[in-house]
């Protein structure tokens, strides 16, 4: 191969940018959103964000659907740790209606709402890994995302979009089957987390791909409003958990990791830090539950008559209970009026539910504050003049969740 | 000292006296509303000052309120004060026949994108916007679905028959 650089005299050749299309269907973008890149060459020079391609409209939707039916539309924003915002929204009701859970039901949720940030952080921190050309550490732990949703399979019966949980608690106990597969997971998930973690964490390539790539300063994150890892990653130890502690959660242990230049690698390393956080809440909440014993261990919702659904066999033979259930299905129970926002640590920050009740049946607007849409804004910052291979690492170490940006 | 809502009302009545209005604390977060031309100076104040430190935006969004003649889209602003951990809400209302409202993305680059989905779906028209187009909604869409005379449905549709969904 030639050695010879052509050095051509300045400006004899005019020089353009290329526009690049990192289109909606793209195998680095996970999920639909486009990337309409200006590259110089290999570097980026401006990028222009489209978003929408799978708005479906939740927010118009809601305000046409009672309480307990709006928890499928939350599902499915980020689906990747769909009971986290299950969870989020029945504590946005549960503030609006003034219901207090009891609470084994508290400990319940911590667990699920854990396991769902390990299964999305461990979805982020591998896609990471295949975005750097390795798929080994994706398909490895892909057998423990199983085991995680086949727990969420026993407690309501779906694995992605999962519909979790009630106004009040839960819908069914949690099975012995269910507390089975928590203790293979607590007892088999360390070891294979720390042998994820040797395939990348000190690996020269990864760390090549990943350091100095997408960073982004504190100050600017928060202007921007990042929130949850992307934020811890650029040095900010905010965690809705530990600063407005939401069902039971200040009963728990944990250490919130936080990162320094909130570069690609740190983000790696805070998810990959959170995931161990995660597991030893989970060891907590397991222990906690598993000391409530005789009656108090068949505790699964709180008594809210009003606004959960009563066994079926009471509404059969009793009275009250088929009161109640005909007034929860045709909507005549009494919603408040009034405005609340409650807001959860999702997989990707503070999810926040921002819920404005006339009374009626329906909400009279209902807002998701959805961390995705708000900090994918500040792509553009966080990839000016870098390659475009950086900007792959960066999309897919922000952990965009197409479902989360548009709603 | 603990910043709680009083004091936040107390600054808020000293420095815009007679003009903040609706002071209430529903499920605990103080929530007032300000003329809409106010609203960049109240973000200031509340941004700038040292004891107030509302320096993160938690959320923009738009509401909607048909009966409220004169002043019928709301933009919701949620601040937050990480250091004391203290939440506050804060609107303007603007008249739907010109609904102008001053642009938070000086203060907050969280707001850009914030404020072109209100404006997708309310028609607010944030003045001295960098980019105020159609965010998450097709550009070609004429009308701003979330008002409130929008049905949720499309009522042209002849193929369904609404009586067999339960909503005739």
């Amino acid at each position: 191969m030639s050695e010879q650089h052509i050095k051509l005299p300045e400006g004899s050749i005019e020089k353009t940018t290329t526009t690049l299309n990192l289109g909606p269907t793209h195998p680095a973008t996970h999920g639909v959103m486009q990337n309409i890149l200006e590259l110089d060459g290999e570097r980026i020079v401006s990028t222009e964000q489209t978003i929408g391609y799978i708005h479906r409209a939740f927010e118009k939707i809601a305000e046409r659907r009672p309480l307990y039916q709006i928890t499928t539309l939350t599902d499915r924003l980020n689906y990747c740790s769909s009971p986290i915002n299950n969870m989020g929204w029945h504590l946005t009701c549960e503030k609006l209606l003034g219901v207090k859970t009891p609470k084994r039901v508290d400990y319940l949720r911590v667990i699920i709402m854990e396991l769902s940030r390990i299964s999305d952080h461990l979805i982020c921190n591998s896609i990471v890994g295949v975005d750097a050309g390795a798929y080994t550490g994706f398909l490895y732990v892909m057998q423990y995302r199983e085991l995680i949703y086949e727990i969420y399979e026993e407690v309501c019966g779906a694995r992605l979009t999962t519909n979790m949980g009630r106004i009040g608690g839960f819908e069914r106990n949690f099975n012995d089957i269910a507390f089975q597969k928590i203790e293979k997971f607590l007892a088999e998930y360390p070891k294979v987390l720390k042998e994820f973690e040797n395939l990348f964490q000190r690996n020269r390539i990864f760390m090549d791909r990943t350091k100095n790539t997408g960073a982004i300063s504190a100050e600017r994150a928060l202007n921007y409003g990042f929130t949850g890892p992307n934020l811890r990653a650029a040095g900010v130890d905010y965690d809705v958990r530990i600063q407005s502690p939401y069902s039971s959660y200040e009963d728990f242990q944990f250490n919130v990791p936080v990162g320094t230049t909130g570069d690609n690698y740190d983000r790696w390393l805070v998810r990959g830090k959170e995931m161990w956080e995660s597991l030893s809440i989970i060891e907590q909440a397991y222990q906690k539950v598993q000391d409530f014993k005789g009656t108090e261990a068949d505790v699964f919702h709180a008594d809210v008559p009003e606004y959960y659904l009563p066994e079926k066999a009471d509404v059969y033979t009793k009275m009250e209970a088929l009161i109640y259930h005909f007034k929860i299905v045709m909507g005549e129970t009494e919603i408040p009026a009034g405005e609340v926002y409650q807001s959860v640590e999702g997989g990707n920050g503070e999810l926040g539910f921002y819920l404005i009740s006339d009374g009626g049946r329906t909400p009279y607007r209902l807002h998701f504050r959805r961390p995705c849409f708000i900090y994918y804004q500040a792509f553009e910052e966080l990839t000016k003049g870098a390659m475009l291979s950086d900007a792959i690492m960066t999309m897919s170490s922000l952990n965009l969740i197409a479902g989360e940006m548009d709603a | 000292m603990t910043l709680t809502n009083e004091h936040i009302i107390n600054r808020l009545s000293e420095k815009f006296p007679e003009q903040l209005s609706g002071f209430e604390e529903p499920y605990g977060m103080l929530t007032f509303q300000a003329p809409k031309e106010l609203n960049l100076k109240v973000l200031n104040f509340l941004y700038d000052d040292e004891e107030l430190k509302f320096r993160f935006m938690t959320d923009l969004c738009g509401v909607h309120y048909p009966e409220r003649k004169g002043e019928e889209l709301a933009v919701v602003y949620h601040l937050h004060n990480l250091e004391d951990n203290v939440r506050i809400r804060f609107k303007v209302f603007t008249d739907i026949n010109q609904p102008d409202v001053y642009t938070a993305t000086g203060l907050f680059s969280a707001a850009n994108w914030m404020e072109r989905e209100t404006y997708d779906f309310y028609g607010v028209n944030f003045v001295g916007h960098p980019k105020l187009k159609r965010i998450l909604n097709v550009d070609e869409m004429d009308y701003f679905p979330m008002r409130k005379e929008f049905p949720l449905e499309d009522q042209s549709r002849i193929d369904k028959d609404d009586e067999m969904f339960g909503r005739g």
